[in-house]
């Protein structure tokens, strides 16, 4: 059979160039080949390895629709939420490189130990301090109050540590909390209901703190939910300072 | 305590970041009047010396350079080189104090 050079094009379509990370924080990529569908995902991409060309792939997904934060991993160089990235969108070259999220320990092919992005957030203050019991009336926060705006801008974080694997300064500086952490504190910070104020933005004060930040926006061009930890991570060092200022840090 | 000398820091750099944005504008328009103008270097000591606010512009120019740099220094030292603690506190004061002596004993050679 002659095959015509339009079908060669066809063919060479109709499959993707996979290149995975395997192995732990020393390892290779494994090259696969992928058939190509229309409206496919970079998860279902890695889904077809994991079921069909290569069982002991790990990786780590649940809920497939951009609500869990499971299944970040870093395609083609950039830091996304598999789940939600068209391979139309990333590959237009017909070739994929994925490899686990930057920035955190691999503990195995494309899964990234999350423990220490968490153990932040607990660093940051992030857990919400109430000041009122249930036998207290609720309490009223007018929507369309400034704070209230400054929350409504922040709160939709699904944790999933794009941001963190996108921030050179946690590159460099390991001790660094982070644009999520410092996102969750900053919308705890304009929260009237809360009661740890002083010593959320103690914590959160210092050069591994929201004072650090380089303002290079990464996490804000990355976030999948559209939220800007760029634009909290000012407001607490607004915060802080003014809180230094007043002499209560 | 550590989170409050950091935020004063920061602070402190911020600060001096603002006068220098200032000292750095009146100085370029200083620099191209005198070379636009052709003064000579005569005619610059003439201005210069005994010349109180001029004195004061620039301590204060060489104060903020002073607070300014080395802060600044202090977090690429930490974290393109790893160097933190308190062997990299102490050196930069070491250099602050140069950039200080440096600079007054330049305004000061104008001056007198």
């Amino acid at each position: 059979m002659v095959i015509s050079p339009r079908d060669a094009d066809d063919a060479r379509m109709s499959t993707l160039d996979v290149r995975v990370w395997r192995g732990g924080a020393e390892g290779s990529f494994q090259s696969f080949e992928v058939p190509r569908h229309e409206s496919q995902t970079v998860l279902d991409v890695v889904t077809h390895i994991q079921r069909v060309l290569e069982p002991a792939l790990a990786y780590r997904f649940a809920c497939r629709v951009g609500m869990c934060g499971s299944c970040a991993m870093t395609v083609n160089g950039v830091a996304r939420w598999t789940c939600r990235t068209h391979v139309d969108q990333v590959a237009a070259d017909g070739s994929l490189e994925i490899a686990p999220l930057r920035n955190l320990p691999v503990i195995r092919d494309l899964v990234a130990d999350m423990r220490e992005f968490f153990h932040k957030w607990a660093a940051a203050r992030g857990a919400f301090a109430p000041t009122r019991t249930k036998r207290d009336d609720f309490a009223r926060v007018a929507p369309e109050s400034a704070a209230r705006r400054a929350i409504d801008a922040a709160i939709e974080c699904i944790g999933c540590g794009v941001c963190y694997g996108s921030c050179d300064v946690v590159t460099w500086n390991p001790d660094y909390l982070g644009p999520a952490a410092l996102n969750r504190a900053w919308t705890l910070v304009q929260d009237v209901r809360d009661g740890a104020r002083g010593e959320r933005l103690a914590a959160v004060a210092g050069d591994a703190g929201c004072q650090a930040c380089h303002t290079h926006l990464s996490c804000t061009e990355r976030c999948p939910k559209g939220i800007s930890p760029t634009a909290g991570i000012a407001g607490l060092k607004r915060a802080v300072a003014a809180a230094a200022l007043r002499g209560k840090l | 305590m550590r989170s409050r000398a950091e935020t004063w820091l920061w602070i402190a750099q911020r600060a001096s970041a603002a006068l220098l944005a200032l000292c750095v504008l009146v100085h370029l328009a200083t620099m191209i009047y005198a070379v636009r103008g052709g003064l000579s270097a005569a005619a610059i000591l003439g201005r210069t010396r005994g010349n109180v606010a001029w004195l004061a512009f620039y301590s204060t120019f060489v104060l903020a350079a002073t607070v300014h740099v080395p802060i600044g220094l202090r977090a690429a030292l930490g974290e393109w080189l790893g160097w933190r603690g308190r062997s990299r506190d102490a050196a930069l004061v070491a250099f602050a104090a140069l950039l200080a002596v440096l600079g007054m004993r330049a305004v000061l050679g104008v001056f007198a």
